[in-house]
Protein backbone atom coordinates (compact mmCIF):
# COMPACT_ATOMS: atom_id res chain seq x y z
CA UNK A 1 0.00 0.00 0.00
CA UNK A 2 2.44 2.88 -1.45
CA UNK A 3 1.79 6.46 -0.84
CA UNK A 4 0.99 7.26 -4.67
CA UNK A 5 -2.10 4.86 -4.21
CA UNK A 6 -3.55 6.46 -1.34
CA UNK A 7 -3.16 9.76 -2.51
CA UNK A 8 -5.13 8.70 -5.02
CA UNK A 9 -7.93 7.39 -3.12
CA UNK A 10 -7.80 10.55 -1.06
CA UNK A 11 -7.94 12.71 -4.34
CA UNK A 12 -10.98 10.58 -5.32
CA UNK A 13 -12.61 11.06 -2.20
CA UNK A 14 -11.66 14.92 -1.67
CA UNK A 15 -13.87 15.19 -5.49
CA UNK A 16 -16.59 13.10 -4.48
CA UNK A 17 -17.22 15.27 -1.31
CA UNK A 18 -17.63 18.68 -3.27
CA UNK A 19 -20.62 17.22 -4.76
CA UNK A 20 -21.59 15.45 -2.22
CA UNK A 21 -21.77 18.44 0.46
CA UNK A 22 -23.78 19.83 -1.90
CA UNK A 23 -25.99 17.44 -2.55
CA UNK A 24 -26.42 17.13 1.20
CA UNK A 25 -27.53 20.66 1.63
CA UNK A 26 -30.25 20.00 -1.38
CA UNK A 27 -31.32 17.11 0.54
CA UNK A 28 -30.29 16.88 3.96
CA UNK A 29 -31.07 20.24 4.94
CA UNK A 30 -33.83 20.98 2.03
CA UNK A 31 -35.57 17.73 1.95
CA UNK A 32 -35.28 17.85 -1.93
CA UNK A 33 -34.56 14.94 -3.60
CA UNK A 34 -31.94 14.93 -6.86
CA UNK A 35 -31.16 12.08 -9.28
CA UNK A 36 -29.89 14.35 -11.61
CA UNK A 37 -26.84 15.72 -10.23
CA UNK A 38 -24.32 14.21 -12.24
CA UNK A 39 -25.59 16.46 -14.32
CA UNK A 40 -24.62 19.72 -13.03
CA UNK A 41 -21.22 17.72 -12.61
CA UNK A 42 -20.94 17.84 -16.05
CA UNK A 43 -21.89 20.77 -16.79
CA UNK A 44 -19.34 21.83 -14.30
CA UNK A 45 -16.74 19.86 -15.73
CA UNK A 46 -16.68 20.68 -19.31
CA UNK A 47 -17.71 24.40 -18.35
CA UNK A 48 -13.82 24.42 -16.28
CA UNK A 49 -11.88 22.04 -18.84
CA UNK A 50 -13.40 24.25 -21.75
CA UNK A 51 -12.30 27.32 -20.15
CA UNK A 52 -9.11 26.44 -18.60
CA UNK A 53 -7.67 24.97 -21.72
CA UNK A 54 -8.69 27.64 -24.35
CA UNK A 55 -8.31 30.68 -22.16
CA UNK A 56 -5.68 29.80 -20.19
CA UNK A 57 -6.67 31.18 -17.13
CA UNK A 58 -5.68 29.65 -13.29
CA UNK A 59 -7.24 26.56 -11.55
CA UNK A 60 -9.03 28.18 -9.10
CA UNK A 61 -10.81 30.69 -11.80
CA UNK A 62 -11.60 27.71 -13.95
CA UNK A 63 -13.57 25.80 -11.02
CA UNK A 64 -15.27 28.82 -9.79
CA UNK A 65 -16.16 29.16 -13.51
CA UNK A 66 -17.70 25.69 -13.73
CA UNK A 67 -19.03 26.24 -10.64
CA UNK A 68 -21.05 29.19 -11.94
CA UNK A 69 -21.54 27.40 -15.20
CA UNK A 70 -23.73 24.31 -13.17
CA UNK A 71 -25.27 27.84 -11.01
CA UNK A 72 -26.75 29.58 -13.82
CA UNK A 73 -28.32 26.27 -15.38
CA UNK A 74 -30.07 25.14 -12.05
CA UNK A 75 -31.41 28.54 -11.15
CA UNK A 76 -33.00 27.55 -14.76
CA UNK A 77 -33.74 24.26 -14.27
CA UNK A 78 -35.16 25.65 -10.61
CA UNK A 79 -37.20 28.03 -12.30
CA UNK A 80 -39.29 25.48 -14.08
CA UNK A 81 -39.47 22.45 -11.49
CA UNK A 82 -39.46 23.73 -8.39
CA UNK A 83 -42.94 24.47 -8.17
CA UNK A 84 -43.59 20.83 -8.51
CA UNK A 85 -44.84 18.77 -5.85
CA UNK A 86 -43.75 15.96 -4.11
CA UNK A 87 -41.60 12.52 -6.06
CA UNK A 88 -42.34 14.91 -9.16
CA UNK A 89 -39.61 17.15 -8.58
CA UNK A 90 -36.92 13.91 -8.58
CA UNK A 91 -38.15 12.63 -12.03
CA UNK A 92 -38.08 16.17 -13.34
CA UNK A 93 -33.99 16.17 -11.83
CA UNK A 94 -34.06 12.14 -13.40
CA UNK A 95 -34.51 13.98 -16.80
CA UNK A 96 -32.64 16.91 -16.70
CA UNK A 97 -29.43 14.38 -15.74
CA UNK A 98 -29.87 12.07 -18.44
CA UNK A 99 -31.17 15.08 -21.35
CA UNK A 100 -27.25 16.54 -19.80
CA UNK A 101 -25.23 13.31 -20.74
CA UNK A 102 -27.32 12.69 -24.19
CA UNK A 103 -26.62 15.98 -25.10
CA UNK A 104 -22.96 15.93 -24.60
CA UNK A 105 -22.90 12.72 -26.07
CA UNK A 106 -23.40 14.35 -29.45
CA UNK A 107 -21.55 18.01 -28.76
CA UNK A 108 -18.90 17.03 -31.38
CA UNK A 109 -16.34 19.81 -29.90
CA UNK A 110 -16.03 18.07 -26.82
CA UNK A 111 -15.42 14.44 -28.80
CA UNK A 112 -19.23 13.56 -28.19
CA UNK A 113 -19.31 9.65 -26.66
CA UNK A 114 -15.96 8.86 -27.18
CA UNK A 115 -14.54 11.60 -24.35
CA UNK A 116 -12.20 14.81 -24.32
CA UNK A 117 -8.71 13.67 -23.34
CA UNK A 118 -5.53 15.63 -23.11
CA UNK A 119 -7.06 17.98 -20.00
CA UNK A 120 -3.94 19.30 -18.30
CA UNK A 121 -3.69 17.56 -15.10
CA UNK A 122 -3.65 20.45 -12.11
CA UNK A 123 -4.84 19.05 -9.16
CA UNK A 124 -2.62 17.42 -6.15
CA UNK A 125 -3.87 16.35 -2.88
CA UNK A 126 -2.86 19.76 -1.31
CA UNK A 127 -5.31 21.67 -3.68
CA UNK A 128 -8.23 19.29 -2.90
CA UNK A 129 -7.54 19.38 0.72
CA UNK A 130 -7.98 23.29 0.23
CA UNK A 131 -11.43 23.58 -2.05
CA UNK A 132 -13.00 20.90 0.44
CA UNK A 133 -11.82 22.99 3.27
CA UNK A 134 -12.91 26.26 1.83
CA UNK A 135 -16.15 24.48 0.93
CA UNK A 136 -16.70 22.28 4.30
CA UNK A 137 -16.16 25.86 6.01
CA UNK A 138 -19.10 28.12 3.76
CA UNK A 139 -21.33 24.94 3.97
CA UNK A 140 -20.92 25.06 8.12
CA UNK A 141 -21.49 28.95 7.94
CA UNK A 142 -24.76 28.20 5.46
CA UNK A 143 -26.54 26.00 7.41
CA UNK A 144 -26.19 27.78 10.59
CA UNK A 145 -27.10 31.08 9.32
CA UNK A 146 -30.99 32.40 9.16
CA UNK A 147 -30.80 30.93 5.68
CA UNK A 148 -29.50 27.39 6.32
CA UNK A 149 -32.78 27.43 9.43
CA UNK A 150 -35.14 28.62 6.90
CA UNK A 151 -34.06 25.59 4.54
CA UNK A 152 -34.20 22.95 7.10
CA UNK A 153 -37.55 24.67 8.10
CA UNK A 154 -38.71 23.53 4.53
CA UNK A 155 -37.43 20.22 5.29
CA UNK A 156 -39.41 19.90 8.03
CA UNK A 157 -43.03 20.99 7.05
CA UNK A 158 -42.86 22.97 4.05
CA UNK A 159 -46.57 24.22 4.66
CA UNK A 160 -45.82 25.26 8.06
CA UNK A 161 -42.64 27.18 6.51
CA UNK A 162 -44.45 28.94 4.31
CA UNK A 163 -47.21 30.26 7.09
CA UNK A 164 -45.18 31.93 8.58
CA UNK A 165 -43.58 33.93 5.87
CA UNK A 166 -40.34 31.65 4.80
CA UNK A 167 -40.54 32.48 0.85
CA UNK A 168 -40.23 28.48 0.19
CA UNK A 169 -39.82 29.05 -3.59
CA UNK A 170 -36.66 31.34 -3.29
CA UNK A 171 -34.97 29.26 -0.32
CA UNK A 172 -35.38 26.12 -2.59
CA UNK A 173 -33.99 27.87 -5.47
CA UNK A 174 -30.99 29.15 -3.46
CA UNK A 175 -30.50 25.58 -1.86
CA UNK A 176 -30.22 24.45 -5.39
CA UNK A 177 -28.04 26.80 -7.02
CA UNK A 178 -25.55 26.38 -4.07
CA UNK A 179 -25.71 22.35 -4.16
CA UNK A 180 -25.08 22.82 -8.15
CA UNK A 181 -22.36 24.93 -7.92
CA UNK A 182 -20.67 22.39 -5.43
CA UNK A 183 -21.03 19.81 -8.19
CA UNK A 184 -19.62 21.89 -10.84
CA UNK A 185 -16.47 22.15 -8.86
CA UNK A 186 -16.44 18.57 -8.37
CA UNK A 187 -16.90 18.92 -12.06
CA UNK A 188 -14.27 20.58 -12.91
CA UNK A 189 -11.91 18.76 -10.00
CA UNK A 190 -12.65 15.67 -12.00
CA UNK A 191 -11.88 16.85 -15.50
CA UNK A 192 -8.61 18.20 -14.15
CA UNK A 193 -7.87 15.11 -11.76
CA UNK A 194 -8.12 12.29 -14.34
CA UNK A 195 -7.35 14.32 -17.91
CA UNK A 196 -10.41 13.01 -19.27
CA UNK A 197 -13.87 13.77 -19.37
CA UNK A 198 -16.53 11.81 -20.36
CA UNK A 199 -20.61 11.67 -20.77
CA UNK A 200 -20.80 8.21 -19.47
CA UNK A 201 -18.42 9.42 -16.03
CA UNK A 202 -22.12 11.47 -15.28
CA UNK A 203 -24.71 8.71 -15.82
CA UNK A 204 -27.37 8.04 -13.47
CA UNK A 205 -25.47 5.58 -11.45
CA UNK A 206 -23.47 8.63 -10.33
CA UNK A 207 -26.35 10.58 -9.23
CA UNK A 208 -27.47 7.52 -7.40
CA UNK A 209 -24.27 7.25 -5.59
CA UNK A 210 -24.13 10.71 -4.31
CA UNK A 211 -27.80 10.10 -3.14
CA UNK A 212 -26.73 7.05 -1.59
CA UNK A 213 -23.81 8.74 0.25
CA UNK A 214 -25.82 11.59 1.44
CA UNK A 215 -28.31 9.19 2.71
CA UNK A 216 -25.81 6.85 4.14
CA UNK A 217 -23.95 9.63 6.25
CA UNK A 218 -27.10 10.86 7.59
CA UNK A 219 -29.73 13.28 6.51
CA UNK A 220 -29.30 17.05 7.98
CA UNK A 221 -25.37 16.04 8.98
CA UNK A 222 -22.46 17.66 7.47
CA UNK A 223 -19.79 15.65 9.28
CA UNK A 224 -22.21 12.84 8.32
CA UNK A 225 -21.41 13.08 4.61
CA UNK A 226 -17.73 13.73 5.33
CA UNK A 227 -17.82 10.78 7.38
CA UNK A 228 -19.78 8.93 4.31
CA UNK A 229 -17.81 9.72 1.60
CA UNK A 230 -14.82 8.48 3.19
CA UNK A 231 -16.13 5.33 3.63
CA UNK A 232 -18.13 4.62 0.51
CA UNK A 233 -15.11 5.89 -1.56
CA UNK A 234 -12.45 4.64 0.20
CA UNK A 235 -13.85 1.24 1.14
CA UNK A 236 -14.32 -0.89 -2.17
CA UNK A 237 -11.16 0.88 -3.34
CA UNK A 238 -9.41 -1.13 0.14
CA UNK A 239 -11.53 -4.21 -1.09
CA UNK A 240 -10.68 -4.21 -4.54
CA UNK A 241 -11.67 -8.37 -4.97
CA UNK A 242 -15.02 -7.11 -3.69
CA UNK A 243 -15.78 -4.52 -6.81
CA UNK A 244 -18.05 -6.56 -8.71
CA UNK A 245 -20.54 -6.71 -5.38
CA UNK A 246 -19.77 -3.36 -4.29
CA UNK A 247 -23.23 -2.31 -6.22
CA UNK A 248 -24.91 -5.01 -4.79
CA UNK A 249 -24.26 -4.36 -1.07
CA UNK A 250 -24.41 -0.80 -1.70
CA UNK A 251 -28.58 -1.37 -2.33
CA UNK A 252 -29.02 -3.53 0.17
CA UNK A 253 -27.66 -1.19 2.38
CA UNK A 254 -29.83 1.65 1.08
CA UNK A 255 -32.79 -0.37 1.95
CA UNK A 256 -30.99 -2.01 4.88
CA UNK A 257 -30.91 2.23 6.15
CA UNK A 258 -34.19 3.02 5.11
CA UNK A 259 -36.14 0.17 6.83
CA UNK A 260 -34.11 0.17 9.84
CA UNK A 261 -32.63 3.58 10.40
CA UNK A 262 -33.55 5.97 7.81
CA UNK A 263 -31.44 9.12 10.36
CA UNK A 264 -27.99 7.26 8.80
CA UNK A 265 -24.72 7.19 9.93
CA UNK A 266 -24.61 10.55 12.28
CA UNK A 267 -28.88 11.16 12.36
CA UNK A 268 -28.77 14.60 12.23
CA UNK A 269 -25.93 14.99 14.78
CA UNK A 270 -22.73 16.73 13.83
CA UNK A 271 -19.51 16.04 15.39
CA UNK A 272 -17.86 18.97 16.91
CA UNK A 273 -14.82 19.75 18.81
CA UNK A 274 -16.49 20.04 22.01
CA UNK A 275 -17.69 17.11 21.63
CA UNK A 276 -14.33 15.05 20.86
CA UNK A 277 -13.13 16.91 23.82
CA UNK A 278 -16.24 15.79 26.08
CA UNK A 279 -16.06 12.47 25.17
CA UNK A 280 -12.25 12.06 25.81
CA UNK A 281 -13.13 13.27 29.22
CA UNK A 282 -11.99 17.25 28.85
CA UNK A 283 -14.92 18.82 27.96
CA UNK A 284 -16.80 21.41 30.21
CA UNK A 285 -19.19 20.55 32.64
CA UNK A 286 -22.25 22.03 30.94
CA UNK A 287 -21.13 21.51 27.79
CA UNK A 288 -22.82 18.97 25.12
CA UNK A 289 -21.39 15.96 23.83
CA UNK A 290 -22.41 16.63 20.44
CA UNK A 291 -24.68 19.65 19.42
CA UNK A 292 -27.64 18.94 17.37
CA UNK B 1 -46.15 6.34 -47.13
CA UNK B 2 -45.37 2.50 -47.30
CA UNK B 3 -42.64 3.77 -44.99
CA UNK B 4 -44.15 5.53 -42.75
CA UNK B 5 -46.92 2.97 -42.40
CA UNK B 6 -43.84 0.05 -41.24
CA UNK B 7 -42.75 2.52 -39.02
CA UNK B 8 -46.22 2.98 -37.46
CA UNK B 9 -46.34 -0.95 -37.12
CA UNK B 10 -42.83 -1.08 -35.76
CA UNK B 11 -44.41 1.87 -32.71
CA UNK B 12 -47.39 0.25 -32.25
CA UNK B 13 -44.86 -2.98 -31.17
CA UNK B 14 -42.59 -1.51 -29.43
CA UNK B 15 -45.07 1.06 -27.47
CA UNK B 16 -47.06 -1.70 -26.71
CA UNK B 17 -44.59 -3.61 -24.79
CA UNK B 18 -43.77 -0.09 -23.07
CA UNK B 19 -47.47 -0.16 -22.22
CA UNK B 20 -47.15 -3.50 -20.28
CA UNK B 21 -44.22 -2.01 -18.15
CA UNK B 22 -45.77 1.23 -17.78
CA UNK B 23 -48.99 -0.28 -16.11
CA UNK B 24 -46.74 -1.54 -13.66
CA UNK B 25 -45.61 1.83 -12.39
CA UNK B 26 -49.05 3.27 -12.58
CA UNK B 27 -50.46 0.63 -10.93
CA UNK B 28 -48.57 0.86 -7.59
CA UNK B 29 -48.46 4.83 -8.26
CA UNK B 30 -51.88 4.53 -7.61
CA UNK B 31 -52.28 2.77 -4.67
CA UNK B 32 -49.22 3.76 -2.92
CA UNK B 33 -48.08 7.57 -4.22
CA UNK B 34 -44.68 6.76 -5.41
CA UNK B 35 -42.86 5.77 -8.19
CA UNK B 36 -41.05 1.80 -7.47
CA UNK B 37 -38.34 2.66 -9.60
CA UNK B 38 -37.01 -1.31 -8.63
CA UNK B 39 -39.72 -2.07 -11.49
CA UNK B 40 -37.39 -2.12 -14.55
CA UNK B 41 -35.58 -4.75 -12.08
CA UNK B 42 -38.42 -6.80 -12.17
CA UNK B 43 -39.12 -6.48 -15.65
CA UNK B 44 -35.17 -7.34 -16.43
CA UNK B 45 -35.12 -10.85 -13.83
CA UNK B 46 -38.76 -11.32 -16.11
CA UNK B 47 -36.74 -11.46 -19.30
CA UNK B 48 -33.70 -13.66 -17.93
CA UNK B 49 -36.15 -15.95 -16.30
CA UNK B 50 -37.60 -16.82 -19.81
CA UNK B 51 -33.86 -17.24 -21.44
CA UNK B 52 -33.24 -19.62 -19.07
CA UNK B 53 -36.10 -21.56 -18.88
CA UNK B 54 -35.99 -21.61 -22.60
CA UNK B 55 -32.16 -22.46 -23.15
CA UNK B 56 -31.23 -23.93 -19.98
CA UNK B 57 -34.52 -26.23 -19.02
CA UNK B 58 -35.74 -26.08 -22.90
CA UNK B 59 -39.25 -25.57 -21.70
CA UNK B 60 -41.99 -25.18 -24.33
CA UNK B 61 -42.08 -21.73 -25.34
CA UNK B 62 -45.66 -21.08 -24.01
CA UNK B 63 -44.78 -22.72 -20.71
CA UNK B 64 -41.73 -20.46 -20.05
CA UNK B 65 -43.87 -17.77 -21.03
CA UNK B 66 -46.00 -18.26 -17.77
CA UNK B 67 -42.91 -19.60 -15.71
CA UNK B 68 -41.23 -16.43 -15.82
CA UNK B 69 -44.32 -13.90 -15.60
CA UNK B 70 -45.01 -16.04 -12.32
CA UNK B 71 -41.24 -16.12 -11.07
CA UNK B 72 -41.68 -12.08 -12.01
CA UNK B 73 -44.88 -12.43 -9.93
CA UNK B 74 -42.89 -14.36 -6.63
CA UNK B 75 -40.28 -11.69 -6.99
CA UNK B 76 -42.28 -8.30 -7.60
CA UNK B 77 -44.20 -9.68 -4.22
CA UNK B 78 -40.43 -10.40 -2.35
CA UNK B 79 -39.78 -7.13 -3.27
CA UNK B 80 -42.52 -5.25 -1.40
CA UNK B 81 -42.53 -7.44 1.67
CA UNK B 82 -38.32 -6.79 1.90
CA UNK B 83 -38.31 -3.34 0.69
CA UNK B 84 -41.60 -1.06 1.13
CA UNK B 85 -43.57 -2.71 4.10
CA UNK B 86 -42.02 -1.61 6.88
CA UNK B 87 -41.82 1.44 5.56
CA UNK B 88 -45.55 1.22 5.33
CA UNK B 89 -46.29 0.07 8.53
CA UNK B 90 -44.41 3.15 10.38
CA UNK B 91 -46.01 5.56 7.69
CA UNK B 92 -42.66 6.56 6.49
CA UNK B 93 -42.84 9.55 3.91
CA UNK B 94 -43.20 9.01 0.71
CA UNK B 95 -39.33 10.21 -0.11
CA UNK B 96 -37.93 7.38 1.44
CA UNK B 97 -40.05 4.61 -0.33
CA UNK B 98 -38.72 6.23 -3.32
CA UNK B 99 -34.92 5.52 -2.07
CA UNK B 100 -35.92 2.25 -1.16
CA UNK B 101 -36.67 1.57 -4.79
CA UNK B 102 -33.35 3.07 -6.01
CA UNK B 103 -31.85 0.77 -3.39
CA UNK B 104 -33.80 -2.39 -4.82
CA UNK B 105 -33.71 -1.74 -8.76
CA UNK B 106 -29.61 -1.15 -7.93
CA UNK B 107 -29.13 -4.32 -5.75
CA UNK B 108 -31.54 -6.12 -8.92
CA UNK B 109 -29.24 -4.91 -11.16
CA UNK B 110 -25.99 -5.45 -9.99
CA UNK B 111 -26.79 -8.63 -8.47
CA UNK B 112 -27.49 -10.03 -12.18
CA UNK B 113 -23.87 -8.69 -13.32
CA UNK B 114 -22.02 -10.20 -10.27
CA UNK B 115 -23.66 -13.32 -10.88
CA UNK B 116 -24.67 -13.65 -14.30
CA UNK B 117 -22.63 -11.48 -16.03
CA UNK B 118 -22.92 -8.32 -18.28
CA UNK B 119 -23.05 -10.08 -21.98
CA UNK B 120 -25.97 -9.89 -23.38
CA UNK B 121 -28.10 -13.15 -24.29
CA UNK B 122 -30.01 -13.43 -27.32
CA UNK B 123 -33.37 -15.32 -27.05
CA UNK B 124 -33.40 -18.94 -29.11
CA UNK B 125 -36.06 -18.03 -32.08
CA UNK B 126 -39.31 -19.25 -31.40
CA UNK B 127 -41.24 -17.50 -34.32
CA UNK B 128 -40.08 -17.95 -37.75
CA UNK B 129 -38.54 -14.78 -39.10
CA UNK B 130 -40.46 -14.85 -42.21
CA UNK B 131 -42.86 -11.85 -41.98
CA UNK B 132 -46.57 -11.38 -43.18
CA UNK B 133 -46.71 -9.33 -46.21
CA UNK B 134 -50.13 -7.15 -47.03
CA UNK B 135 -49.40 -5.51 -50.53
CA UNK B 136 -46.04 -3.89 -49.97
CA UNK B 137 -45.94 -3.98 -46.44
CA UNK B 138 -43.64 -6.61 -43.83
CA UNK B 139 -45.58 -7.36 -40.63
CA UNK B 140 -43.18 -9.30 -38.38
CA UNK B 141 -44.50 -12.47 -37.16
CA UNK B 142 -42.70 -11.47 -33.61
CA UNK B 143 -44.16 -7.93 -33.77
CA UNK B 144 -47.54 -8.91 -34.33
CA UNK B 145 -47.53 -11.51 -31.38
CA UNK B 146 -46.05 -8.45 -29.56
CA UNK B 147 -48.96 -6.68 -29.91
CA UNK B 148 -51.72 -9.44 -29.44
CA UNK B 149 -50.29 -10.72 -26.71
CA UNK B 150 -49.85 -7.15 -24.83
CA UNK B 151 -53.18 -6.33 -25.91
CA UNK B 152 -54.76 -8.95 -24.41
CA UNK B 153 -52.97 -8.82 -21.08
CA UNK B 154 -54.23 -5.48 -21.15
CA UNK B 155 -57.80 -5.98 -22.08
CA UNK B 156 -57.38 -9.03 -19.06
CA UNK B 157 -56.28 -6.03 -16.34
CA UNK B 158 -58.86 -3.69 -17.47
CA UNK B 159 -61.83 -6.58 -17.14
CA UNK B 160 -60.20 -7.61 -13.85
CA UNK B 161 -59.97 -3.67 -12.61
CA UNK B 162 -63.13 -2.72 -13.99
CA UNK B 163 -65.99 -5.64 -13.70
CA UNK B 164 -64.47 -7.67 -10.47
CA UNK B 165 -65.09 -7.46 -7.17
CA UNK B 166 -61.66 -7.11 -6.06
CA UNK B 167 -60.93 -4.40 -8.58
CA UNK B 168 -63.82 -2.64 -7.38
CA UNK B 169 -61.67 -2.59 -3.72
CA UNK B 170 -58.43 -1.71 -5.74
CA UNK B 171 -60.12 0.93 -7.08
CA UNK B 172 -61.65 2.14 -3.68
CA UNK B 173 -58.12 1.75 -2.04
CA UNK B 174 -56.21 3.85 -4.93
CA UNK B 175 -59.38 6.30 -4.03
CA UNK B 176 -58.68 6.50 -0.69
CA UNK B 177 -56.94 4.30 0.95
CA UNK B 178 -57.32 5.26 4.57
CA UNK B 179 -60.99 5.02 4.37
CA UNK B 180 -61.45 1.30 2.30
CA UNK B 181 -59.55 -0.03 5.23
CA UNK B 182 -62.29 1.07 7.11
CA UNK B 183 -64.78 -0.22 5.35
CA UNK B 184 -63.09 -3.74 5.59
CA UNK B 185 -60.80 -3.88 2.58
CA UNK B 186 -57.49 -5.35 3.47
CA UNK B 187 -55.26 -3.07 1.68
CA UNK B 188 -52.54 -4.63 2.81
CA UNK B 189 -53.89 -7.72 0.85
CA UNK B 190 -54.59 -5.07 -2.17
CA UNK B 191 -50.98 -3.80 -2.09
CA UNK B 192 -49.57 -7.41 -2.66
CA UNK B 193 -52.02 -7.84 -5.40
CA UNK B 194 -50.97 -4.83 -7.15
CA UNK B 195 -47.17 -5.56 -6.79
CA UNK B 196 -48.43 -9.65 -8.27
CA UNK B 197 -50.26 -7.71 -11.18
CA UNK B 198 -47.61 -5.20 -11.81
CA UNK B 199 -44.94 -8.27 -11.60
CA UNK B 200 -47.07 -10.31 -13.92
CA UNK B 201 -47.04 -7.75 -16.34
CA UNK B 202 -43.65 -7.08 -15.94
CA UNK B 203 -42.44 -10.88 -16.29
CA UNK B 204 -44.78 -10.50 -19.58
CA UNK B 205 -43.11 -7.41 -20.94
CA UNK B 206 -39.66 -9.10 -20.06
CA UNK B 207 -39.46 -12.23 -22.21
CA UNK B 208 -41.67 -10.12 -25.37
CA UNK B 209 -38.84 -7.56 -24.52
CA UNK B 210 -35.73 -10.10 -25.02
CA UNK B 211 -37.58 -11.92 -27.67
CA UNK B 212 -37.55 -8.25 -29.78
CA UNK B 213 -33.89 -7.16 -28.24
CA UNK B 214 -31.61 -8.98 -26.36
CA UNK B 215 -30.84 -9.80 -22.34
CA UNK B 216 -28.97 -7.69 -20.08
CA UNK B 217 -28.76 -6.29 -17.05
CA UNK B 218 -28.95 -2.58 -18.27
CA UNK B 219 -32.88 -3.27 -19.22
CA UNK B 220 -33.57 -1.26 -16.75
CA UNK B 221 -32.51 1.56 -18.70
CA UNK B 222 -35.25 1.31 -21.13
CA UNK B 223 -37.50 0.45 -19.06
CA UNK B 224 -37.29 4.28 -17.68
CA UNK B 225 -38.51 5.22 -20.77
CA UNK B 226 -41.83 3.57 -20.02
CA UNK B 227 -42.08 5.46 -16.77
CA UNK B 228 -41.59 8.43 -18.83
CA UNK B 229 -44.32 6.95 -20.74
CA UNK B 230 -46.85 6.44 -17.77
CA UNK B 231 -45.71 10.27 -16.41
CA UNK B 232 -46.86 10.89 -19.88
CA UNK B 233 -49.91 9.39 -19.97
CA UNK B 234 -50.39 10.57 -15.76
CA UNK B 235 -49.15 9.29 -13.27
CA UNK B 236 -51.90 6.62 -11.60
CA UNK B 237 -54.12 6.13 -14.74
CA UNK B 238 -53.91 2.85 -16.46
CA UNK B 239 -56.11 3.85 -19.71
CA UNK B 240 -52.97 6.73 -19.56
CA UNK B 241 -50.02 4.59 -19.32
CA UNK B 242 -50.89 2.56 -22.52
CA UNK B 243 -51.88 5.44 -24.44
CA UNK B 244 -48.69 7.77 -23.31
CA UNK B 245 -46.60 4.07 -24.56
CA UNK B 246 -48.23 3.92 -27.75
CA UNK B 247 -47.44 7.86 -28.44
CA UNK B 248 -44.05 7.57 -26.93
CA UNK B 249 -43.76 4.33 -28.96
CA UNK B 250 -44.50 5.91 -32.49
CA UNK B 251 -42.79 8.93 -31.46
CA UNK B 252 -39.36 7.38 -31.16
CA UNK B 253 -39.84 4.54 -34.19
CA UNK B 254 -40.81 8.09 -36.51
CA UNK B 255 -38.18 10.24 -34.81
CA UNK B 256 -35.43 7.11 -35.47
CA UNK B 257 -37.19 6.51 -38.67
CA UNK B 258 -36.96 9.77 -40.69
CA UNK B 259 -34.69 12.10 -37.89
CA UNK B 260 -31.77 10.10 -36.06
CA UNK B 261 -31.40 7.10 -34.00
CA UNK B 262 -29.22 8.95 -31.07
CA UNK B 263 -31.66 12.06 -30.88
CA UNK B 264 -34.30 9.57 -29.94
CA UNK B 265 -33.17 9.18 -26.31
CA UNK B 266 -32.81 12.86 -26.04
CA UNK B 267 -36.13 13.74 -27.21
CA UNK B 268 -38.21 10.96 -25.07
CA UNK B 269 -36.20 12.73 -21.85
CA UNK B 270 -36.69 16.05 -22.94
CA UNK B 271 -40.38 15.30 -23.73
CA UNK B 272 -40.61 13.77 -19.70
CA UNK B 273 -39.46 17.51 -18.57
CA UNK B 274 -41.87 19.15 -20.48
CA UNK B 275 -44.99 17.75 -19.37
CA UNK B 276 -43.81 17.66 -15.80
CA UNK B 277 -43.53 21.53 -16.71
CA UNK B 278 -46.57 22.35 -18.36
CA UNK B 279 -48.29 19.43 -17.21
CA UNK B 280 -47.33 17.48 -14.36
CA UNK B 281 -50.24 15.46 -14.53
CA UNK B 282 -50.24 14.08 -17.50
CA UNK B 283 -52.81 13.58 -20.43
CA UNK B 284 -55.53 11.72 -17.85
CA UNK B 285 -53.89 12.47 -14.93
CA UNK B 286 -56.28 14.11 -12.47
CA UNK B 287 -55.16 17.15 -10.22
CA UNK B 288 -54.62 16.12 -6.55
CA UNK B 289 -55.35 18.43 -3.73
CA UNK B 290 -52.28 19.05 -1.26
CA UNK B 291 -53.25 17.10 1.87
CA UNK B 292 -51.71 19.04 4.81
Amino acid sequence: MDWFYVKGILILSGINLMAVLGLSLLTGFTGLFSFGHAGFMAIGAYAAAFIGVNLRLPLIVSLLAGGLAAGIISLFIGRLTLKLKGDYFCIATLGFGEAIRLILDNVQVFGGARGWPGIPIRIDLWNVVLINLAGIAFMISLVNSRHGRNMIAIREEELAAETIGIDTFKYKMISLFTSAVYAGIAGGLVGYYTGFLQPKMFGMTKSTELTIIVIFGGIGSISGSVLGTLLLTALPELLRAFALWRLVAYGAAVIFIMISRPEGLMGGKEITFKGILRAFGFGHKHGKAREV
Amino acid sequence: MTQFLQQIINGLSIGSVYALMAVGYSLVYSIMNFSNFAHGGIIMLGAYFGFYLLTLFKWPFVLAFFGAALCSTVLAVLLERVAYKPLRMRNAPFLYFIISAMGASMFIENFVIATIGPTFKTYPPVLSREPFQIGSLFIGRLDTMIFITSAVCLLLLVYFIDFTKVGKAIRATAFNARVSALMGINTDMIITLVFAVGGFLAGVAGVLFGMKYTVYPQIGAVTIKSFIAAVFGGLGSLPGAVIGSVILGLLETLISGYFSSQFRDLISFSLLIAILVFRPVGLMGKLGEEKA
